[in-house]
């Protein structure tokens, strides 16, 4: 697990994954908590617990479950859209008295499908590219799905830009009937007025 | 970059003890997307050993001026780049000693805007689909054809990720545009009412309680 990131004790740190539906996502997380007396980040921290949030695209939940400080974590996508994975931790010192910072790394894979290395380093050569092959396949599927996601994202782009473009031209009108009707309004109005008084 | 799912594309993820074997040569990619809040600083570590060859590629998805500060650090704080108000970049580098490199991006020039950032770190090269170590003749047909579409799909990885974000970044704008085009008609609308029908009876209250000074002028 490589790349790592602070956040403060209590914080919730969320990332987006825009995702097709019925896509595997799958999450690794290590976390440490920093000691102030050896002014490092421990090794281990035993009790310390992360909840792992996923909400989909409909705003529901679709994952929320307290893990230990190193673990993993998937779900599959029903929805296409921006899931956003949530972490916090399960610290229940006070934010003001803890001022301690966590150190979190952090992995996520899409559409990854895990495949035994071990086979591939026992079989002979002619599976071995018979496996690499079934693997370019798979991926090539999760191409597709990402490409016909692209598409409907890309609808709903253009019907908003059509939208757009419809109610300016829609506005333009409208406000040119209110502008000549209340013209009309206010010089009958003040006509009559003046009449009224006396004065034309 | 290596696309949505990150990593070396099309091999097997090594399963954890691997990993660590591997850990002095390894390809390692990191793409992550989130938000960062207004007046805000997000940064990245990570241990790099030296000699590795590493691509930073950022972009701002959606958020105001679709802009973002970036800096990139090594362990000895040297700053290696350094853009502000930058809406996409990328950058590449050899890490010149071990150690922890860190970047981090700043929101810190905006007041109330959030800013959804996408970026991409990757470490090292790719490591080769069929490794020469045990080899004893040359890649076969078969091998090499899976080597070149290995290669192409890299690529096609690589075109797909920056158009969804482009697309992502043109949707973003585009609902903006619409959001603010309505309430600027339905404001636009209220006002001129309100000031129309207002005239009209501020005019009028001119002329009507001043009926007797009005007189006296006139005679």
């Amino acid at each position: 697990l490589a790349l790592y990131f602070h956040s403060g004790e209590r914080e919730e740190k969320c990332i987006i994954e825009d995702v097709p539906s019925d896509t595997l996502v799958i999450g690794n997380y290590k976390v440490q908590r920093w000691d102030i007396h050896k002014q490092d980040f421990l090794e281990s921290a035993p009790g310390l617990g992360m909840f792992v949030t996923v909400t989909t695209p409909a705003a529901e939940v679709l994952l929320s479950k307290l893990y230990g400080p190193q673990g993993t974590f998937s779900f599959t996508s029903y929805l296409s859209g921006e899931h956003v994975i949530c972490l916090q931790s399960n610290s229940t010192r006070f934010v003001a008295f803890a001022g301690s910072k966590l150190r979190i790394h952090l992995d996520i894979r899409v559409g990854e499908h895990f495949l035994d290395e071990s086979v591939v380093q026992a079989k002979d050569k002619v599976n071995e590219v018979n496996f690499r092959l079934e693997h370019l396949i798979e991926q090539i599927h999760h191409i597709s799905k990402e490409q016909n996601y692209e598409r409907e994202r890309e609808e709903k782009f253009r019907k908003t830009s059509e939208e757009t473009n419809s109610n300016i031209l829609w506005w333009a009108i409208v406000q040119t009937l209110i502008l000549i009707s209340i013209g009309i309004w206010q010089i009958k109005s003040l006509r009559d007025f003046f009449i009224s008084k006396k004065l034309v | 970059a290596a696309g949505p799912w990150g990593r070396r594309l099309l091999l097997l993820p090594p399963p954890p003890l691997l990993l660590l074997a591997l850990a002095a040569c390894a390809a390692r990619a990191s793409e992550i997307t989130f938000e960062l809040p207004d007046n805000a600083k997000q940064c990245f570590y990570e241990e790099i050993a030296q000699g590795t060859k590493c691509t930073l590629e950022f972009q701002v998805i959606t958020g105001g001026h679709y802009d973002v500060d970036c800096r990139l650090e090594d362990p000895d704080g040297i700053v290696l780049y350094k853009e502000m108000k930058k809406q996409y970049d990328s950058f590449t580098f050899t890490a010149s000693r071990n150690g922890t490199y860190k970047f981090c991006f700043s929101n810190e020039f905006s007041t109330f805007t959030h800013k959804t950032v996408y970026f991409d770190f990757q470490v090292g090269e790719d490591p080769p689909l069929f490794p020469s170590e045990n080899r004893v003749t040359a890649l076969t047909q078969m091998e090499s054809a899976c080597v070149s579409i290995h290669e192409a799909l890299k690529s096609v990885i690589d075109y797909q990720t920056h158009f969804r974000l482009r697309e992502a970044q043109g949707r973003s704008r585009a609902e903006d545009l619409n959001t603010r085009v309505a309430y600027w008609s339905i404001g636009e609308a209220i006002i001129l009412l309100v000031v129309s029908i207002g005239q009209v009876f501020l005019l009028k209250s001119f002329f009507s309680d001043k009926r007797t000074t009005t007189t006296r002028v006139g005679s």
